[in-house]
Order: structure tokens, then sequence, then C-alpha cells
């Protein structure tokens, strides 16, 4: 594949084959407590995928600039999750204070996010799969925007579900799980499509 | 091997002191609301730093409501009426908020920030309360089932409170709960020591703060509680007054009558105290002390199944029937009843037929 194709690949297949969320089950907390309501879902699906995109790119930069000439990588677990804490509370404040409309639609997910280990992961996947920055770039908001796919996709299942009849020792999490399970082998059948990693 | 360690401190500090840099600059220019005015029920003045919660800033100010969880956002009690600049609810505060009270503008306080000039109101009687860190000084066995409660007042070391009125006491986690509870109490101290705060606590079989008051509470522990609350206490007239109340409801009624007898008070007092028998019987030394000490003051104990052995010679009977038997010149009294909801309803049907008008009967029910 050339080398100018190669990031948008990665988008795609970060979106679909490799779905955070569905192939990794990572970010698995917020996606069964947020996904009750499709526009709650939303609001933090776009903040997942705003965040994941930057923050994975931030730490390219400290992590190919500071960790690697030093020979710190073992630190990078640590340093990333400083990172996307201060990068997440500065954000914050900045939407809080410029602009009220954002920050009720998503200003309230930032402080979720610091801890959803999606975001974390994505950053650690950078590192693994040795990509370069334009690379990252776009594996971060492929990534997010997988995620944002996976809650939405979940959070329509679940619209309907409250009109189902559920086995009471299913009802909740339980029945949210199987449904993860069978949306994460649905996801299985792109996996033939685009293959990275 | 010394150097990567020292290299691994050096970067990390560097990278987190650049990090904390950015995040005072941030915080000094984007998070930075200048000073706000809150202004409280249309005439008191605060000026705070704007930009946090309106429950921490009225904190700040001395301004206590009251609130279950710390400021998380999940106990929905702090909830106060911001009349002017509040803008939109925050949807974690929307659990909380009925559409009756989003017509009246109630907010969450811990979960509303102050950004710009704001109008609220909350209810007076909580411009007075205040929480308090307290040691226990003392628990003593009044019955079989009721201990007596001493508080010493730490942090504040006073309290300013009317007699009768009732505080809520802290239970922590504990085996029965796995969160802070609050429960009311009245307090049974007199007013003028202000530097205690005194309870009777009957146990409630399974009840969350009586059992942790009966089985875990000990002399010297640490209890928060705050307060003072409540519209119960002794009316400024002239009237004579007929106090009814059982078990732990001798609580409020003591106080007022200690509150009384150490201002002379010369209203003619009754206090009609029912028990069972002579084991639920508690404090009679003091009440013969108060009558002592204020002579228009008569305290009658009655038993409305009297054992054997318990050789009484009082008042027999069911506590209304002693009321309306004993009580003298009703129509022109008040009366002050503390007990449970079944008691006081069946005293006030007494006391009503008795001609007592029913807004001169205060009550304080406890489930």
């Amino acid at each position: 594949m050339s080398d100018m194709l190669f990031p948008l690949a990665v988008f795609f297949a970060a979106a679909f084959t490799n779905n955070i969320l569905l192939t990794n089950y990572l970010g698995m907390c917020s996606f069964l407590s947020v996904s009750k309501e499709i526009e709650t879902s939303a609001g933090l699906g776009i903040a997942v995928t705003f965040v994941m995109a930057v923050t994975t790119a931030l730490n390219w930069v400290v992590y190919h600039l500071v960790l690697l000439p030093f020979g710190l990588e073992y630190l990078r677990f640590i340093v990333f999750i400083i990172v996307i804490a201060a990068f997440v509370q500065l954000i914050e404040m900045v939407i809080e204070r410029y602009s009220e409309g954002l920050y009720f639609a998503l200003g309230i997910f930032l402080p979720l996010i610091t801890v959803n280990c999606a975001i974390l992961g994505a950053s650690l996947f950078m590192v693994i799969r040795e990509y370069s920055f334009m690379t990252t770039f776009f594996f971060g908001i492929g990534s997010g925007l997988g995620w944002f796919l996976a809650i939405m996709a979940m959070a329509g299942i679940r619209q309907k579900l409250k009109t189902a009849k559920v086995p009471a020792g299913l009802e909740g999490p339980g029945i949210a799980l199987i449904i993860a399970g069978f949306m994460a082998m649905a996801f299985m059948g792109f996996s033939g499509m685009i293959a990275i990693g | 091997m010394i150097t990567t360690l020292i290299i691994s401190v050096l970067i990390i500090t560097a990278i987190s002191a650049l990090l904390a840099l950015m995040m005072v600059i941030a915080d000094a220019t984007v998070g930075n609301y200048g000073e706000v005015s809150i202004t409280i029920n249309g005439d008191k003045n605060l000026t705070v730093r704007g930009g946090q919660p309106l429950l921490k800033a009225l904190v700040s100010e001395g301004v206590f409501i009251p609130s279950a969880c710390g400021g998380r956002g999940s106990c929905g009690l702090c909830k106060v009426k911001v009349v002017e600049g509040g803008g939109e609810y925050l949807p974690t505060e929307l659990p909380w908020i009925s559409d009756e009270e989003k017509e009246q503008k109630v907010r969450l306080s811990c979960q509303f920030k102050v950004k710009q000039d704001v109008s609220i109101q909350i209810p007076e009687e909580l411009f007075n309360v205040r929480q308090f860190d307290t040691t226990v000084e003392s628990i003593v066995d009044l019955t079989h089932d009721i201990k007596q409660v001493r508080l010493k007042l730490n942090d504040p070391g006073t309290i300013d409170c009317k007699a009768g009125q009732f505080i809520q006491f802290q239970v922590p986690e504990y085996e029965l709960t796995d969160e802070e509870v609050y429960r009311a109490y009245s307090m049974a101290s007199v007013p003028s020591d202000n530097t205690h705060i005194e309870l009777e606590i009957r146990l409630v079989p399974n009840g969350i703060c009586t059992t942790y008051v009966h089985k875990h509470l000990k002399e010297g522990d640490s209890v928060t509680v705050n307060g003072p609350y409540g519209d119960f206490f002794l009316r400024d007239t002239e009237r004579d007054i007929i106090c009814i109340a059982g078990g732990s409801g001798m609580a409020p009624i003591k106080s007022i009558l200690l509150d009384m007898a150490e201002k002379k008070s010369t209203r003619k007092a009754m206090y009609f105290f029912g028990a069972r028998s002579k084991r639920d019987l508690f404090l009679l030394d003091e009440m013969k002390d108060i009558e002592k000490n204020m002579p228009s003051f008569t305290f009658v104990p009655a038993l409305s199944e009297p054992l054997e052995e318990d050789k009484w010679k009082g008042e027999v009977g069911l506590i209304t029937d002693v009321v309306r038997r004993m009580s003298e010149n009703a129509t022109e009294s008040e009366a002050y009843l503390c007990g449970s909801p079944g008691m006081i309803d069946a005293c006030v049907k007494v006391l009503t037929e008795l001609g007592m008008p029913e807004e001169r009967i205060y009550y304080d029910k406890f489930a």
C-alpha cells in the first residue's frame, strides 16, 4: 500500500475492522452506563472522538520528542495518563468559558473521558504499531469515530429494548453485555477487509 | 543506572511541571470569572469568587445548605431557588429536578456554578445553620432502650438555638449503610449551655442511626451534626402551657422546661409523660428539680400498664385519658407535643375537644 493511502486505511480499519470498543473491548464502562439515551450517547461519542484525536497526536509528540530520545519508553503509561488528564481539564475550562452550548453538549462528559481506557489504549496502540504522526492522527479520529459508532448502535438497540421482554435475571447490564457480544461478532465480519496492526 | 534514574525523574517532573504551569495559567485567565455577587432573599449580599459551585460559595461564606453527599451531585438535597442569573439546567442536575421545580427555578447548588451575579432564595432559618464537629462526652442509659448522648462542640465551639429545635446527626458508613446518612434528633439540652448538645435516642430495631448510636458509638468518638432546624419552640406569650410527650419525645420538652426554669418563667406549665410501665420512666429526678426551680410547673408521669412490682401510686391510663382528666383551662392554654404520629393525632383530638384552638397546638412528629 502506498504511503499516501496508509493513513486512510488505518482510519477505516480503526473505525470498523479494529474497532477499539468491539474488538479490543476498551472503554466498556462508559459504553455500558451512558448508552441508555441516544442523545447523551452522541454527546459522549463526539467528546471521545475529539479527545482521542487530539491526545493521541499530543502523546505521539511527547513520546517521539521526549521519551524516545532519553530512552524512557517505559514511562509512557504514566506520562500518557498525565497528558490526557491535563488536556481534558484544560479543554473543559476553555469550553465552559467560551461556549455555553458546547459545554452543555460536551462539557459534562469530559471528566468522564479522563478515565476512559479507550483513550489511553489508542495512545498505546499508536506506540506498539509504530505509526507516523499523520497515521496516528487518522488512527485517533478513526478510533474515536468507531467508538462513537458502537455506542450509537448500542443506544439504538437499548432504545428498542425498553419495550422488549427481557428475562428478569438479564435486565440491565446483563442483556447489555450479551448485545455487546453480538455486536462484536458482527464487527468480526469486517475483519477480512483491511488489516492493520 | 543512577543517571537513568535521575533523567527519568527529571523528565517526569519537567512534563508534570509544564502541564501544571499550563493549568495554573489557564485557571488564572480562562477560569477566572472575577468576583460575583450573590443576593440572598433580596437583602443579604455576598461577594464571592466566580466560577465555583454555588454550594461551595455559600458554605465558604458561612451559609450552610444541607447536603448529604458532600457536593458530588448524588443525593439531590442541596436544592436552592435561583431567581436570577441561573441560565440553563446542567444534565447533572436534571435527574433531581421535577418539572414543577423547574418552573420555580430550583437548582442543585452543588452543580450550578456561579459565573455571574445571581439572586437566590433560601429559607431564613438556614442562615443560622452550621455544621459542627463534636466529640461524644458521655453516653448514659436512660432506660433499657433509650440512651442519652452528650456531645461537646469542637468546631464551631458554640451553637445558637432555641429550646425545642433539632439537629441532623451524620451516620458514617458502617455495616447497615454504605453511604453517609442523616437523621434528625431534638436537642434535650438547654440553649444556654451552648457548648454542648444532648440527645435522647431510642433504639429502633434495625434503625440505621439508632443502631449505630446504641451498638457502635463510644465516648470520645467524633460525630458530625448540623443544625439547628425546626419551628418547634416555646412561643413568647403569657399563656399556660400543656406538654405531652413519652419516651425519647421528652428531649425537646425537657429543653423547653429547663429554658423556662432558667428564665424564671411564671407561666403555668404541665408536662404529661406517658409510659407503659415503670421501667420506661426516666429523668424523674431532673423533673423534680425543675419543679423545685419553677413552682408553676407540674410533672405528671402516667403509666398505661403498670406492673405488680412497680407499686405505682401515680396516674394510670392512656396519656390521652390522663390529659382529658387533669388539664385545666385548656381553652386559654397552648400545647407542645412530641411523639409518634399516632400519639400526636390522638392528643390533638383530645385537646381540641377540650376547647383548645388548633393553631395553638405545636407539635414535633417523628416517625
